[in-house]
C-alpha cells in the first residue's frame, strides 16, 4: 500500500472540507473494497478521509411510506433490522447475501453504490425498489444514478447520506452468487411497487439496470413462465472467467424467473 | 507516524504506525499477537478474524488507525488462564482442526456466531462460516465442535467424510 494521510472527520461537512483541501483525496466508507484495493496498489490516494465515525451517516427509520437506511449503514445491519425485515423483507435478504459475515459487519451501503461494481448486489434492490439516493446535496432517481461500470451520477466530491426506500407490496432477490467471492454472477430483484412491477439486473452488465421488457411481461400476473418467452441480448453483457457472455443472458432469465416464483 | 490506541483482550495499548499499516499487521507485529493470521491477504480466507467492539471482523481488511478507541479481542483473548474458551474446547474434543493455520479465525467467527445465534442450525452455521476457509477438515468436524460449543446434538456429516 502507497503511504497517505489519515482523516477521521465527526461530521459530513468536515469530511467534505478535508476532501476539498485535499490533493487526491478518497472518501471511505467500510473500506472492504476501497482498502483491498490500495493493498493491489490498484489506487493511490494522497488523502484518506474515513466516514466511520460520522454518527449522522449510520441507521435505519421509518418515514411514511419509505424505509431511510443511513449512507454507513452496514449490510449486516440492513439484513437483520427488525424494521426492514418487517416492512421490506426482499430488501433484508439481499443485504444477507452480501460476502460474508465479516464483511457484512464492515461494507456500507453508501460505499457499496458510491463504487458501483458490476457485481454488487445492492443495485438490484435500488432499482427495483424505485429507491431514491440522498446526497449531502441534492436526490437522485435510481433510475439517474448508476452510469457504468465503476462510474455513477455522483459528483467527484458528493457523498451518499442515505438511501431511501419506499415499500413495496412484496419483492424478492435471486442471485447466482461466484462460489469463491460471493459477488452476484447475475442477480435479479422483483418488486411491485406503486408504480408497477419493476424488475432490477444485477451482475450480469456493466451495471445494474431495469429489464424492462420482463416488466411488460409481468404486468398480466406474476407468472414465471411469462419471463419464458423473452430473449436477452448477450452483447452487452460481461464476460470474464467466471462466466461468458452468453452464460450470464441465460442467468437473467433463470434468476428472474426465480424471483418471481418467489413472489407468486 | 500515527499514534493509535485501543483495547486488546482487555489491556489497554498504543501503538506508533503510518496510516497505511493494517490492523492485523499492528497486532502481530507491534503487540507480538501472533494467533491472529493472514492467509490470502484478499478479505476472503478469513484466518485474520477477531473481535472489535464484539463484532466479527477481517483484520486484514482495515487499517489500525480505524481501531483507535475500541476492544479488540483476538483469540489470545478468549482462555481464561490455562481453561480453554469452551469454543476451544469443543474444536479440540472433536477435532475442528488439522494443520490448525485457520483455527484461530474460525474460532474467533465461531464465537461470534454464538453470541447472535445461540443455537445455530447445522445449515446457519455452515452458511456463517463462509468467510473462513479451511484446507484440511473438510469442515465437518468444524461444524461439529460449533454444534457441540452451542450445546446443540452433533449431526452426522451432510456429504461423506
Amino acid at each position: 500500500m502507497y503511504a497517505f494521510n489519515y482523516h477521521r472527520p465527526s461530521t459530513v461537512q468536515e469530511a467534505l472540507l478535508l476532501l476539498k483541501s485535499a490533493e487526491d483525496g478518497k472518501l471511505m466508507a467500510g473500506g472492504q473494497t476501497l482498502i483491498p484495493t490500495l493493498k493491489q496498489r490498484l489506487a493511490q490516494p494522497s488523502d484518506v478521509i474515513d466516514l466511520g465515525r460520522i454518527k449522522e451517516l449510520v441507521g435505519i427509520t421509518e418515514d411514511g411510506d419509505a424505509v431511510v437506511v443511513g449512507g454507513m449503514t452496514t449490510h449486516g445491519a440492513v439484513a437483520t433490522s427488525p424494521l426492514v425485515e418487517a416492512r421490506i423483507p426482499g430488501l433484508a435478504a439481499l443485504a444477507h447475501l452480501i460476502g460474508d459475515p465479516q464483511v457484512r459487519h464492515r461494507g456500507t451501503i453508501g460505499g457499496s453504490l458510491a463504487n458501483n461494481d458490476p457485481s454488487s448486489d445492492y443495485p438490484g434492490a435500488v432499482l427495483a425498489l424505485d429507491a431514491t439516493i440522498v446526497t449531502d446535496r441534492r436526490k437522485i432517481a435510481a433510475d439517474d444514478f448508476f452510469e457504468g461500470m465503476f462510474d455513477t451520477a455522483l459528483e467527484e466530491d458528493e457523498l451518499i447520506t442515505s438511501v431511501r426506500f419506499p415499500v413495496p407490496a412484496k419483492s424478492a432477490y435471486r442471485k447466482f452468487p461466484n462460489p469463491a467471492s460471493r459477488y452476484a454472477m447475475a442477480g435479479a430483484m422483483v418488486a411491485v411497487t406503486v408504480g408497477g412491477v419493476r424488475v432490477a439486473i444485477t451482475g450480469a452488465g456493466p451495471c445494474g439496470y431495469r429489464w424492462t421488457e420482463a416488466e411488460q411481461a409481468l404486468e398480466g400476473g406474476l407468472d414465471p413462465a411469462a419471463i419464458d418467452g423473452l430473449t436477452v441480448a448477450a452483447d452487452d453483457l460481461n464476460s470474464d472467467i467466471h462466466a461468458s457472455a452468453a452464460y450470464r443472458a441465460n442467468l437473467v432469465k433463470v434468476m428472474t424467473k426465480r424471483a418471481v416464483e418467489a413472489l407468486a | 507516524m500515527s499514534e493509535v490506541s485501543f483495547k486488546v483482550n482487555g489491556s489497554a495499548v498504543t501503538v506508533d504506525v503510518e496510516p497505511r499499516t493494517l490492523l492485523v499487521d499492528a497486532l502481530r507485529q507491534n503487540l507480538g499477537l501472533t494467533g491472529t493470521h493472514v492467509g490470502c491477504d484478499t478479505s476472503q480466507c478469513g484466518c485474520c478474524v477477531i473481535h472489535m467492539d464484539g463484532t466479527s471482523v477481517k483484520a486484514c481488511t482495515m487499517l489500525a488507525v480505524q481501531a483507535e478507541g475500541s476492544a479488540i479481542t483476538t483469540i489470545e483473548g478468549l482462555a481464561q488462564g490455562d481453561e480453554l474458551h469452551p469454543m476451544q474446547a469443543a474444536f479440540r474434543d472433536h477435532h475442528g482442526l488439522q494443520c490448525g493455520f485457520c483455527t484461530p479465525g474460525m474460532i474467533m467467527s465461531a464465537v461470534d456466531l454464538l453470541q447472535h445465534n445461540p443455537k445455530p442450525t447445522e445449515r446457519e452455521i455452515r452458511e456463517w462460516l463462509e468467510g473462513n476457509l479451511c484446507r484440511c477438515t473438510g469442515y465437518h468436524n468444524i461444524v461439529k465442535a460449533i454444534q457441540a460449543a452451542a450445546g446443540s446434538a452433533v449431526s452426522s456429516p451432510m456429504a461423506a467424510e
